[in-house]
């Protein structure tokens, strides 16, 4: 039956989709090798939004070492990474960019809310500048509080949203 | 620098003596001497060169603070550069006064050239005319630019520009700096401006 | 305001050959801002930084909080660097209310100031590191870099945002024993700075990258007004620290370093022989520092200043001169403060020092103005 559908013209078409059909077929197993792929190869963008970026720096100091965790590991291209990392308080003038980075990510993707000031606004609540928190802007799937949280609590942030990818289902994103 | 002043006291001091003498009454009197020497000298050559055109604010350890208005502003810059050797402005600040109808804009400028003025800063401020419904660029609150004098104003009055409002005439980029692009409430700067929730 | 469009949308007339090209905000090297840069092949031929990324309105922030309140929020441009951006505002404070701080506090400021100077420079030639592609100067000093924030943290109790200056003094006294884990920690640290020149600074293939790429003369540097590591490297001896000493800097013996090359390399040298000569004032610091007494004046809740009147008062930072303005009408909120910061004064010099060079160059050439965006936008 196989044989009559695919000919050598829509041969490349039914390659391309092999992965679909396969993680569809037997979802459970699969579906766990592909979750278990995408959590050691958390790559962010490099996009600073505030000062935050000083602790995300010093979080691949030798110290904290955060590459040890398979995360947060180099800077590629926007199109290469699946993790957006909000360092701080996010701007009139950022948001929009910073939308626009989050457009052009290839799924899928994870966002991960650092700091005072992109969960809530933090100091510059009453700022006219100031966003109140990002929630508004990207759907967040990690909060790591702290003004600006230490390179342990990024870990840590980091941490639950390996767990956070582990159980949800490869298949949302195909 | 300290020793220069404690040098001119001493001289002066001999003109002084006869009310310190007098001790109740002398303590007023005595307090103009207290007065930096230096900066009372840098103070002294702009009120010669220039006479009623300014206003000495304050001398203090050194500052020196001169008001001017608005026409006169540039002559005083041009004779602050060349006269005092001043080379530089490290702050332009604008100070909104609502109830006066007036911007002050205060100019730090300061000297590197000169190593005798590398404490001093001098504090040059002028005061524009205030709107109450302002439209930046289009109406009565200008003062001339002093980027022709200063060449280091240059970001600094971009900044006042879109703060307050202010149109520097004669700055070639009166664009805006740091606002975001489709920003269109007032310079938020302004005391008119609130800001949320307070 | 004109009408023109803002940069970067406006639709411009240029030559065929002349292309238009925005590096950032999302771009390894250039940080929280954009600069809109047009490129004849690979040369530029004309540069527009664009900042604002990170403007939070500190200054119109300032003017709802009391003297005291303020403190937190105006750390937060440089949180490396959160001693010395506080400092001229307490510095200014101290002025309006008439304070006069004990002996100690004022060799503890020092102290803290040199140590977060030193924390600053860290992390700044980590990032010149990573701009460069030379990831080793990356790891070192954000390693070393650790050491220091150990210190601070055992004295004010916070890695980075100490908030640990305070009119009257400093929040809290060392704790037991810092003199000699902090005379420990320095010693070693300085140790280990120096050899960063056999890695880094005598490195021929930095070398090559840097010298004479973004030559500022010293008629440039004064006429655009730059301060700090810019100035001196294009051999203006401009030190606040030893020109206009602020607290014990008088007693202190302070040697600041000049170069006269101008270029980039001499931009990134500078901050690194600053390090050096921290260590040395910490050490001196250290020796000189009354052993026990007050670290801070009690103040009374909510002060006020006295009627209408400003002060201006300046510090030397990491990035160079550091200004606050303060105009104060007698009330518990400062009227207007004004924060005249060095990253602001040397973005001026960018457009200048890009102007003829490669594309490549723009990395090391922007970020050896010792700028940090955030406190640039305030």
């Amino acid at each position: 039956m196989l044989k009559d559908l695919v000919t050598p013209e829509n041969a490349n078409v039914f390659i391309g989709k092999l992965g679909d059909i396969l993680e569809k077929a037997i979802d459970k197993p699969l579906g766990y090798a592909i979750n278990w792929g995408r959590i050691w190869s958390l790559w962010p963008v490099h996009i600073e939004t505030a000062c935050c970026s000083v602790e995300f720096g010093a979080a691949s100091s030798p110290r904290y070492d955060v590459e040890r965790f398979g995360i947060i590991e180099a800077f590629g291209s926007l199109r290469q990474c699946d993790l957006i990392v909000v360092q701080g308080t996010i701007t009139r003038k950022m948001a929009p960019r910073l939308r626009l980075v989050y457009d052009q990510m290839p799924e899928p993707k994870y966002v991960i809310a650092m700091g005072a000031c992109a969960i809530t606004g933090g100091l510059y609540f009453d700022s006219y500048n100031v966003l109140p928190g990002i929630d508004g802007v990207l759907p967040v799937d990690v909060y790591v509080p702290g003004c600006p949280p230490r390179p342990e609590t990024l870990i840590q942030g980091c941490i639950l949203l390996q767990e956070k990818i582990k159980r949800m289902k490869a298949r949302k994103f195909v | 620098m300290s020793t220069d002043t404690k040098q001119v006291v001493t001289e002066e001091k001999p003109v002084e003596e006869k009310p310190v003498e007098e001790k109740p009454a002398a303590k007023p009197a005595a307090k103009p001497v207290e007065l930096p020497a230096f900066e009372k000298s840098i103070s002294d050559k702009v009120v010669e060169k220039f006479g009623d055109k300014i206003q000495v604010e304050f001398v203090k350890e050194n500052r020196v603070g001169i008001k001017v208005n608005r026409e006169n502003v540039h002559d005083v810059a041009e004779f602050i550069r060349d006269g005092l050797n001043y080379d530089h402005v490290e702050s332009v600040s604008g100070v909104d006064y609502p109830q006066d109808k007036e911007i002050e804009v205060v100019y730090h400028i300061g000297s590197y050239s000169d190593s005798s003025l590398a404490k001093q800063i001098l504090v040059l401020a002028t005061r524009a005319q205030r709107e109450e419904n302002p439209i930046p660029g289009k109406d009565a609150t200008k003062l001339p630019t002093l980027r022709d004098i200063f060449y280091s104003v240059e970001f600094h009055e971009r900044e006042v520009f879109e703060m307050f409002g202010v149109y520097f005439t004669g700055h070639p980029d009166n664009r805006r700096l740091l606002l975001p692009e489709d920003w269109a409430d007032l310079p938020p700067l302004r005391k008119d401006f609130a800001i949320k929730g307070r | 305001m004109t009408n023109e469009l803002p940069p970067g949308l406006a639709i411009q007339k240029v030559d065929e050959r002349i292309m238009t090209l925005n590096v950032g905000p999302q771009h390894p090297g250039s940080g929280h801002m954009r600069i809109i840069v047009q490129i004849d092949g690979d040369y530029i031929v004309a540069c527009d930084p664009d900042p604002g990324y990170v403007h939070r309105g500190e200054e119109k922030m300032a003017e709802y909080r009391n003297y005291i309140t303020n403190i937190p929020h105006l750390e937060r441009p440089v949180i490396h660097d959160s001693c010395n951006v506080l400092y001229p505002y307490v510095l200014g404070v101290e002025e309006l209310l008439g304070i006069e701080v004990p002996e100690r506090a004022k060799y503890v400021r020092v102290i803290c100031s040199e140590l977060n100077r030193c924390i600053y420079i860290m992390y700044w030639l980590a990032i010149y590191g990573i701009f460069l592609g030379h990831s080793t100067m990356f790891m070192w000093p954000a390693g070393d870099r650790e050491l220091l924030i150990d210190l601070m943290e055992k004295i004010s109790g916070a890695r980075v945002t100490h908030a640990h200056f305070v009119p009257g003094g400093v929040r809290n006294d060392l704790p037991p024993n810092f003199e000699e884990v902090c005379l420990r920690q320095v010693n070693y640290f300085e140790k280990r700075i120096k050899e960063y020149a056999a890695v880094f600074y005598d490195n021929p293939i930095l070398i090559s990258r840097t010298e004479n790429t973004g030559v500022l003369s010293r008629e440039d540097a004064i006429r655009l007004g730059t301060t700090g590591s810019v100035l001196r490297a294009s051999g203006v001896d401009y030190d606040l620290r030893i020109k206009e000493p602020y607290d014990v800097y008088e007693e202190l013996d302070v040697h600041s370093p000049v170069m006269k090359e101008g270029d980039s390399y001499a931009r990134s040298k500078i901050p690194w022989l600053d390090m050096l000569e921290s260590c040395n004032i910490i050490k001196q610091a250290l020796q000189k520092m009354p052993k026990s007494g007050s670290v801070r004046v009690k103040l009374k809740p909510n002060p006020k200043g006295k009627g209408l009147d400003s002060v201006y008062k300046r510090v030397e930072s990491g990035r160079g001169s550091l200004g606050c303005h303060i105009v104060s009408d007698g009330k518990v909120e400062p009227y207007r403060l004004k924060l005249s910061v060095g990253s602001f004064r040397n973005l001026i010099a960018l457009p200048y020092l890009l102007k003829g060079e490669k594309l490549g160059n723009m990395p090391s050439v922007y970020w050896s103005l010792n700028y940090w965006p955030v406190e640039a936008d305030r």
